[in-house]
C-alpha cells in the first residue's frame, strides 16, 4: 500500500484506531465471507452425503437420511465395501479399469512426445497446415468415428476386436494424440532456441537433442498429460459402452456403476460404497498432484 | 496367472520399446540417405505413427458418418436427406431443444458463478482452498457424480420422511417434495441434470477466470478507485471488459460440453426418459438399440455440424496467439 493510500484509509476512518478499524474491515468483508461460505458448503455436501451414506445399512438409508448420523451416530460399517469388493466382483472391475487406463494413458503420451518435437523443431513444407487440422481435430465429437470404427473393429485384420481391452486402446490412442500433440507442441515450442542451436553446434543428432533435451526439460507439460488423460480415462463411460459394450470380462468400473445406478435390482444398495471406490483413485490424484491436475484439465478441457 | 495382466503387462513393456525401436531406426534408413534428404525426410518419419494412428480412427470414419447419414439402416441404399428429415419431425426436434437448455444454462450457470467466486474469492485468505473445494468434482466422472446426486435427488411420497437433502430443504420450508429425475414437467428433470453438470464444471471456470483476473495490474483499478469510481463501477468498466477474452474461452468449453452431454443422461434417467433426451444420447439409442446406421450418422452429423463454429474459433484463436509468437 502506498502512503497516500494509507493515508486515504486513515482519514475515512473517523476514530483513526488500528483495532476498530480491523473490526470495520472484517465487518464490511462479511457478506463475503457468508457468500463463500453458504457456496462451498453447497459444494461440498453432495460428497459428503455419499461418503456417510457407504458406511450405513440399507434399511437406514432407505428410512432415513444421512444427515441424522451427524447427531446421533450409529449403525456405521464396512459391510457394504466388503459386499460390494467381494459379491458384486467390483474389485475385478476396478482391476479393468487400471488395464485399460494404462497403457491408453502411456501410448499416446509417447507417440505425441516426438510428433509434438517434429512439429516445434523440424521444418518441413505444410507444418502449419497439418497443425490446423489437429487443433480443429481436438474438439471433433467421437460420436461421429463410433459407426464406422465399430465396423472397422468387427472385422480387425481379420479377426473381431469389438469388447476387447485392444479396441479400447487403440480407441483412446487415437481419441487423445490430437490434444496430447497441441499440448506438448506447444510447451516444447517455447523453450529456448539457443539450447537446441547449441546442442546441434556440438554435432547433437535430433534423436539426441529429443531423448536428451527436449523431452527431461518437458517434464512439467508431460505430468500434465498423463494426470489429464489418465483421469480423462478413467472417468470414460461413453467409448467403453461403445467399445467393450456387453463382455462384462472386460467392462471398466464406470459402466458396471452405471447400470448399479440405472437397475434397482440386485445390488444397488451399494451403489454409494460403489461409487466413491469408482472416484477415489482420481481423488486421490487430484490432492496429490492438484497442480498438473489443474493444469492439464485447463488446458484440455475443450477435448472432444 | 490372470491372463488380462499379461496382456496389460506385455503393451505397457513392449509399445514403448517398439516407439523408440521405430524412432531408432528410422534414423539408421536417414542416414543411408544423402545429406540435404536427411532433413527432409525425418521429419515425415516421425509424423507417421500419429497421421496413420489418425486417419484411420477420426478422419476417415468421420468422412464416412458423412457418407452413411445419407443411407439407409445398413449402409446399401442412397436415401438421400431422409434420415435428417426424420430427425428433425421426430424424437429429434426435441433432443435439439433440450441441448440448446443445456448450452445455454450450463454456460451461464457456470460462468456466473465462476465468476462470481473469482472476484469473492481474490479478497478472502482461504483462496486457494475455496477453488480447490469447487474443483474437486472436476476430478469426478459423470457416473460418480450421477451416483452422488441420485442421493441428492432422492424423493420419498409427500408425508414420509424425505431421504434426499435437496428434497428435506423443501418440505422443511413447507413445500411439498418434487421427484426431480422422474418429472418432464418444465423439465425439472433437464434442469436437474444440469445443475449436476454446473456442480461439476464451475470449479474449471473458476480456475481459469480468476488467474486471468489475477493479470490484470492492480495499479490500474487502484487509478479509477482514486478517480471515485466504486466497485461495482470498478468491475463493470474495467474488469469485465478485461476477462471478456477469457469468458469467451470458458464459454466454447461449456458449449462444447453442453452439446455432447451423455453420461447424466444415461446413468440418470435411463438414456433420455422423461424428456431428457439429447443428441449424443439418441445416436447412441439409434447405433445401439435399433441398430440404424443411417440414422445414428445423420444425428452424429448434426452434433458435428453444432460443433463446427467452435473448431472454427479455436483455429483462429490459435492463428492469433501464433501471431503474437
Amino acid at each position: 500500500m502506498t502512503v497516500e493510500a494509507r493515508a486515504r484509509d486513515a482519514k475515512e476512518d473517523p476514530a483513526r484506531n488500528p483495532a476498530s478499524n480491523r473490526v470495520v474491515k472484517v465487518l464490511r468483508r462479511a457478506p463475503v465471507h457468508v457468500a463463500l461460505f453458504a457456496l462451498l458448503f453447497v459444494w461440498l455436501i453432495p460428497t459428503i452425503g455419499l461418503l456417510i451414506n457407504s458406511f450405513r445399512s440399507v434399511d437406514s438409508i432407505n428410512s432415513t437420511g444421512w444427515w441424522t448420523v451427524l447427531t446421533a451416530p450409529s449403525g456405521l460399517s464396512l459391510d457394504n465395501y466388503r459386499q460390494v469388493l467381494g459379491q458384486q466382483d467390483l474389485g475385478s472391475k476396478f482391476l479393468n479399469s487400471l488395464y485399460i487406463t494404462i497403457p491408453a494413458t502411456l501410448i499416446p503420451t509417447m507417440i505425441a512426445a516426438f510428433t509434438a518435437y517434429a512439429f516445434a523443431w523440424m521444418k518441413f513444407p505444410g507444418r502449419t497446415w497439418l497443425f490446423l487440422i489437429l487443433v480443429a481435430l481436438i474438439v471433433i465429437p467421437l460420436q461421429t468415428t463410433f459407426i464406422p470404427i465399430g465396423r472397422f473393429f468387427s472385422n480387425f485384420f481379420g479377426t473381431n476386436i469389438n469388447g476387447s481391452f485392444l479396441a479400447v486402446w487403440l480407441a483412446h490412442t487415437a481419441y487423445g494424440l490430437p490434444f496430447a500433440i497441441y499440448l506438448l507442441r506447444n510447451f516444447m515450442g517455447s523453450l529456448p532456441r539457443e539450447i537446441f542451436e547449441a546442442a546441434y553446434i556440438d554435432g547433437a543428432s535430433p534423436v539426441t537433442a529429443f531423448f536428451r533435451l527436449a523431452l527431461p526439460m518437458s517434464v512439467p507439460a508431460i505430468a500434465s498429460l498423463v494426470i489429464f488423460q489418465f483421469v480423462f480415462v478413467w472417468n470414460d463411460l461413453l467409448v467403453a459402452l461403445i467399445f467393450i459394450g456387453g463382455n462384462t470380462d472386460n467392462q471398466p468400473l464406470t459402466q458396471s456403476l452405471a447400470s448399479l445406478v440405472n437397475s434397482f435390482g440386485s445390488g444397488w444398495q451399494y451403489l454409494a460404497a460403489a461409487g466413491f471406490i469408482a472416484m477415489i483413485v482420481p481423488l486421490l490424484v487430484f490432492l496429490s498432484l492438484q497442480r498438473f491436475f489443474v493444469r492439464g484439465i485447463s488446458a484440455g478441457s475443450v477435448k472432444g | 496367472m490372470d491372463t488380462r495382466i499379461i496382456t496389460a503387462l506385455e503393451v505397457v513393456l513392449v509399445v514403448p520399446a517398439v516407439l523408440v525401436g521405430y524412432i531408432l531406426a528410422t534414423e539408421r534408413l536417414i542416414s543411408l540417405a544423402h545429406g540435404k534428404w536427411r532433413e527432409r525426410i525425418r521429419p515425415w518419419l516421425w509424423l507417421t505413427p500419429a497421421f496413420v494412428l489418425l486417419t484411420a480412427f477420426l478422419i476417415i470414419p468421420t468422412i464416412q458418418t458423412i457418407w452413411y447419414s445419407f443411407h439407409n439402416k445398413d449402409g446399401s441404399q442412397w436415401r438421400g436427406l431422409d434420415n435428417y428429415a426424420w430427425f428433425l419431425n421426430g424424437t429429434g426436434l426435441e433432443s435439439l431443444i433440450n441441448n440448446v437448455l443445456w448450452v445455454v444454462f450450463l454456460t451461464v450457470g457456470t460462468i456466473v458463478i465462476g465468476l462470481s467466486v473469482a472476484v469473492l474469492a481474490d479478497r478472502v485468505r482461504y483462496e486457494s482452498l475455496a477453488k480447490s473445494i469447487l474443483f474437486m468434482p472436476m476430478a469426478i466422472s459423470g457416473v460418480c457424480a450421477a451416483v452422488i446426486w441420485k442421493f441428492m435427488y432422492w424423493y420419498q411420497t409427500p408425508g414420509t420422511t424425505q431421504t434426499g437433502v435437496v428434497n428435506e430443504v423443501i418440505t422443511k420450508a413447507g413445500q411439498s417434495p418434487i421427484p426431480f429425475l422422474v418429472d418432464s414437467d418444465y423439465k425439472i428433470a433437464t434442469f436437474a441434470l444440469i445443475f449436476i453438470m454446473i456442480w461439476m464444471w464451475t470449479g474449471f471456470a473458476t480456475v481459469i477466470l480468476s488467474a486471468s483476473l489475477k493479470s490484470i495490474s492492480p495499479e490500474l483499478l487502484e487509478a479509477a478507485r482514486v478517480d471515485g469510481a466504486n466497485e461495482w463501477q470498478v468491475f463493470r468498466k474495467i474488469t469485465f471488459p478485461l476477462l471478456s477474452p477469457t469468458i469467451a474461452v470458458v464459454s466454447t468449453t461449456m458449449i462444447i460440453t453442453g452439446l455432447k452431454t451423455f453420461d447424466l443422461v444415461y446413468t440418470l434417467t435411463a438414456n433420455g426418459s422423461y424428456d431428457t433426451q439429447t443428441i449424443a444420447n439418441e445416436m447412441y439409442n439409434q447405433y445401439f438399440s435399433f441398430s440404424q446406421y443411417g440414422r445414428g450418422s445423420a444425428i452424429a452429423v448434426v452434433l458435428l455440424l453444432a460443433i463446427v463454429p467452435v473448431m472454427l474459433f479455436n483455429i483462429r484463436r490459435f492463428q492469433f496467439q501464433e501471431g503474437i509468437r
